[in-house]
């Protein structure tokens, strides 16, 4: 089932998914305000809405320096590769029945590529720094993500399982009687957590550690390079909260509404949860996050799989 | 984990709450009447400044920012030629208020003073000079003080008895 206008359909999501970061991050620094007792951005446009333009406007005009004793041609690549393989995942994202822009049928391995791809950007940003605190920042990335990503990939698997098929569609269509939080509840809070860890977003922004290794990884950038890392980010949030709707939460179904709409109330819920996440908790320190997701995370992944598979082998034949 | 949850729950109600920022310049802070503010030259009840140009102010500056320049009128009474205060140096301590005889330099509460030009913040005497008594309405120095000045003799201060006529204290 592919829309009949794939091309529009591709303008549309492509700059869909940008327009949503820019507003997710104006979203975020207001949701993050009223969680901290105060106003955030208001003076800008009505509610601050122009602050993320200005903003936009301002990261163009900033000198955009590469540092001489960096690795040009990767440190100037790093950040497309961010902003890349997070924009190819939303072509395999059902929005609504029929708006597709390519309905793969290994779509949720496909997805779990590119998030693997994403690794890489990190990691060369960080390497081709060539600075301390930067190279800090990239290798502490590439342990927490591909650490993060085993039991991503474990987590999904039971509701391959329960649906019978990679492609997501079949994944959306298989949630009509009974949304697979239910039966997969842990699968649910497995892939949330690993999806936190992708996209280093709090509690697992150690690769970044505002307030600890200067920025991380992306001390060195600045301008639009760093402005493309910054909407690369937000952007990663807008897949994980999509692709948790679209595995969990039965993508577009609903009620009454049309299905577009209601992928949006819930893709929107799962990005006001994970703006609640930054603002509330601590971050852990890195020999925790490791011993977390090796300890505990992958464990519980290859629990929840193998109770999966044996209830799904007894009953369901 | 459950502590997490608890923590995740405790910050989503602070959604619920009133915030806690001052929408400057729609609202302002409540200044007291006390706070060390803008710097102003006062003058007494009767309408003459109250500077007598001593210095104390300028030595007790601790960044000496006051600059100033005495004279005396016609009638004997002192005045500042001029009065100058560097406001980019002043650090609004008060203690050119506090080492002050006569009551004519204080502290107001005004702080919006923000300038473009930095020559703009060096405020001279017309610039300080207010026309009522400030904080302390009822003082006049020159009421007080034993010194003769145009329309008042030695003897005619407040609380103070005239001077004693060396030639009738006879036996």
């Amino acid at each position: 089932m592919i829309s009949p206008y794939p091309a529009v359909t591709l303008i549309v999501v492509l700059i869909g998914a940008l327009t949503l970061a820019g507003g997710l991050v104006w979203a975020e620094r207001r949701l993050l305000a009223l969680w901290q007792d105060r106003y955030g951005p208001n003076r800008v446009g009505p509610f601050g809405l122009m602050q993320t333009l200005a903003d936009m406007i301002k990261l163009f005009f900033k000198e955009d320096w590469i540092p001489p004793f960096a690795d040009k041609w990767v440190f100037i690549m790093a950040p497309a590769i961010v902003m890349f393989t997070v924009l190819m995942s939303f072509v395999v994202v059902p929005f609504a029945p029929g708006m597709i822009i390519s309905d793969l049928n290994i779509a949720v391995l496909f997805f779990l590529g590119m998030s693997s791809l994403g690794v890489y950007s990190i990691v060369l940003a960080g390497w081709s720094s060539d600075n301390k605190y930067a190279l800090l920042g990239g290798m502490r990335a590439a342990a927490q993500m591909l650490s993060y990503e085993v039991f991503m990939g474990l987590s999904l698997m039971g509701t391959v399982l329960l649906a019978g098929s990679f492609d997501l569609v079949d994944i959306v269509n298989a949630q009509q009687h009974l949304w697979f939080v239910v039966p997969q509840f842990l699968g649910f809070v497995l892939f949330m957590i690993a999806g936190i860890a992708e996209t280093r977003r709090l509690p697992f922004d150690l690769p970044e550690s505002e307030s600890e290794i200067v920025a991380g990884f992306h001390s060195e950038y600045s301008g639009m390079k760093f402005g493309m890392f910054f909407v690369g980010e937000y952007i990663g949030i807008l897949l994980i909260s999509s692709m948790i709707t679209v595995l969990f939460f039965g993508g577009w179904q609903g009620p009454v509404l049309p299905g577009i709409v209601w992928y949006f109330i819930k893709t929107f819920f799962f990005l006001g949860f994970f703006i609640l996440l930054r603002a509330s908790l601590p971050r852990p320190r890195f020999d925790q996050l490791m011993d977390w997701g090796w300890k505990l995370m992958l464990p519980l992944a290859l629990a929840n799989l193998l109770v999966t598979g044996a209830v799904k082998l007894a009953f369901f034949r | 984990m459950l502590s997490v949850i608890r923590t995740l729950w405790d910050v989503f109600l602070h959604a619920f709450r009133k915030r806690v920022t001052i929408q400057y310049p729609e609202q302002k802070a409540y200044l007291s009447a006390r706070y060390r503010g803008r710097i102003i030259l006062s003058r007494d009840p009767e309408g003459g400044e109250r500077c007598v140009a001593c210095y104390l102010c300028a030595v007790a500056c601790p960044v000496d920012c006051i600059a100033l320049q005495a004279t005396e009128d016609p009638t004997g009474r002192r005045y500042p030629e001029f009065f100058r205060i560097n406001f980019s140096r002043c650090i609004f301590c008060g203690y050119c208020e506090e080492a002050c005889p006569t009551y004519a330099i204080q502290l107001t509460p005004d702080l919006e003073m923000g300038e473009y030009n930095r020559q703009n913040m060096v405020y001279e005497k017309e610039h300080l000079l207010i026309s009522g008594p400030g904080k302390y309405p009822d003082y006049n120095f020159w009421q007080v003080a034993g010194v003769k000045i145009g329309g008042k003799d030695k003897g005619e201060a407040e609380r103070e008895a005239p001077p004693a006529d060396l030639r009738n204290l006879l036996p």
